[in-house]
């Protein structure tokens, strides 16, 4: 028996390990390419780069140009930090309201927010992107008020759930100390609630950073965030640069690994948490 | 109490919200729904012409259904697939094993990489294995569908891993125990007490899975642009090559949404109505 699991577990190793491979096997292939001259690329994309078809960092030069992605990249994260902090902020208030003051507009609200998760994008994205530019919401700060719009379905619904398993004596204590509800909400309410503001932060944080339709329509033209400027390569002008593109890759993904690798922890439990309640 | 108290500070607690709630999701709902009954290129010079935009759906050409078509065969794919995969990978890592939270960061970690991106790290590497036959992804439909199929598996066992990992470490230890004491063997205890007892899970992975394919739509623009042809467009694919590539058309394109927006509701109801009849058990 004890050998029998043994092999067992020897098996699942080989398995598993093979699988790691074909999982991390795709983004190594992009960083190898991203080394190779682009002409280089099309025609053997799984060999190492060598003498002939080596480019050093002309890649990474040449998509840094093309693309603008350093201007991408703080655009990207301009836009998801603070639309994170804004949704957190704003919709775990809205949410505390909403549980606390039960009325028949509350009501009627949080159905509506609860309604607005299930539509998909396509289904508001024309009139949307009109509505964003006929009130000059197509910048960079502007688009965050429709991030706030657009995340408040999931975000009001999680804050919601959690806030209705809070016992009332707490806040009923502070109110009977004399304090404001403002004041009672952020120094009471508000601590309370860190755990699924983790979640709501990470889940809306992976949205936003690799969204792409939706800055696309509302700021595309003037502002591009990491995807845009990903998709610019290839929809440009003339025939596309294999390697320009590969490099571009490399480093959209670099910031999402040392992301993912630093606060691996809140994100899988933020994954899980979202996903049960959701 | 506490209700008198802190109702009156609804502009400060819930106005921003609903404010913007209304400029990025009521208003253009309800002007998107409005807008499907009409002929326009903007918003202002919408003109009403009844249910025209959806009988052009349907008669203008076959792309609408095709895209469904494509849509729900590789839909089905992918919820099986990615399913099955996910839930295996979740046995095997909550085996008393060494090692296993570094297989499952790995396995996680496409998950949080974007769509656009997603789209050209296969393309490229689809390409170079097509490449030896002397074809391409746009070559024919069946090689963008097994290549949004593989794809989407790739971005999503990771996550759905995790949440069946959540789900087995939820199985009581001691049920299990009492199994081995009875002598049940692994098949068993995997019908009999994990199986209804991740069932929840099941539910959960199947409806994200159901819904990220049915909606899915940067990978679809990466990877293959609907190429060949319109053939391996998906239904979110197609509405927006419907409103932006053909002058005259947005009121198809809303039309088509709003029945896209119905099919997505509708499944969301069944799953509702199925995880209350469940629970009510």
């Amino acid at each position: 028996m004890e050998t029998r699991s043994k092999r067992l577990d020897i098996l699942f190793y080989i398995i598993l390990t093979l699988l790691a491979v074909i999982f991390i096997a795709p983004v190594f292939i992009v960083l190898m390419n991203s080394f190779k001259g682009q002409f280089y690329i099309t025609d053997s994309p799984f060999s190492l780069p060598n003498a002939t078809t080596f480019a050093g960092l002309e890649n990474y030069v040449n998509g840094l140009r093309k693309t603008g992605f350093f201007s991408a990249f703080l655009y990207s994260l301009f836009i998801t930090v603070c639309s994170v902090l804004v949704i957190v902020f704003f919709t775990s208030m809205a949410a505390w309201y909403i549980s606390r003051v039960k009325n028949v507009f509350t009501r009627a609200l949080y159905y509506t927010f609860v309604f607005s998760m299930i539509v998909p994008f396509q289904m508001v994205m024309f009139s949307m992107s009109k509505i964003a530019n006929a009130m000059h919401l197509d910048n960079p700060i502007g688009i965050i008020l429709i991030y706030l719009g657009f995340g408040a379905g999931l975000s009001v619904f999680l804050f919601t759930g959690f806030v209705s398993g809070i016992p009332r004596e707490v806040e009923e204590a502070a109110m009977i100390d004399g304090a404001s509800p403002i004041r009672l909400y952020f120094s009471v309410v508000f601590p309370m609630m860190k755990p699924i503001s983790i979640t709501v932060a990470i889940l809306n944080a992976m949205w936003i950073w690799n969204d792409y339709l939706l800055p696309y329509l509302v700021i595309g033209n003037k502002y591009r965030t990491i995807p845009i400027a990903v998709q610019y390569l290839q929809g440009g002008y003339g025939s596309r640069d294999m390697g320009a593109l590969m490099a571009m890759l490399v480093l959209s993904i670099v910031p999402v690994v040392i992301f993912y690798l630093t606060c691996q922890k809140y994100i899988i439990k933020g994954v899980v948490a979202g996903a049960v309640k959701g | 109490m506490i209700k008198k108290y802190v109702g009156k500070y609804f502009p400060v607690f819930l106005l921003p919200t609903v404010i913007a709630f209304f400029i990025a999701f009521v208003a253009p709902f309800v002007i998107g729904l409005y807008l499907s009954f009409c002929d326009f290129t903007t918003v202002t010079n919408a003109r009403f012409v009844g249910i025209s935009n959806y009988v052009k759906v349907f008669s203008d050409n076959s792309d609408f259904l095709n895209a469904l078509w494509f849509t729900v065969k590789f839909t089905v794919v992918s919820v099986i697939s990615v399913n099955i995969l996910a839930f295996a990978l979740a046995l095997i890592l909550t085996r008393p094993m060494k090692g296993t939270n570094g297989f499952r960061t790995g396995f996680f970690m496409p998950n949080l990489i974007g769509g656009i991106v997603l789209g050209y790290i296969w393309q490229i590497i689809i390409n170079g294995v097509l490449g030896y036959f002397g074809v391409d992804i746009t070559f024919a439909a069946k090689y963008g569908f097994w290549g949004l199929v593989i794809l989407t598996n790739w971005q999503q066992i990771g996550y759905m891993m995790i949440i069946y990992i959540a789900g087995i470490q939820n199985v009581p230890s001691d049920m299990l125990e009492a199994a081995d004491i009875d002598g049940a063997n692994y098949m068993q205890k995997l019908r009999y007490i994990i199986f209804p007892m991740v069932s929840s899970a099941v539910t959960i992975c199947t409806f994200l899975t159901l819904t990220n394919s049915f909606k899915l739509f940067d990978q679809n623009l990466a990877l293959t642009g609907g190429a060949p042809g319109k053939e391996t467009a998906m239904l979110a694919l197609d509405i927006y090559k419907t409103f932006y590539n053909r002058v005259g058309y947005e009121g198809v394109g809303q039309a088509k949404a709003v029945i896209f927006f119905v099919i997505v509701a509708l499944i969301a109801l069944v799953q509702q109505y199925l995880t209350r009849a469940r629970d009510g058990e």
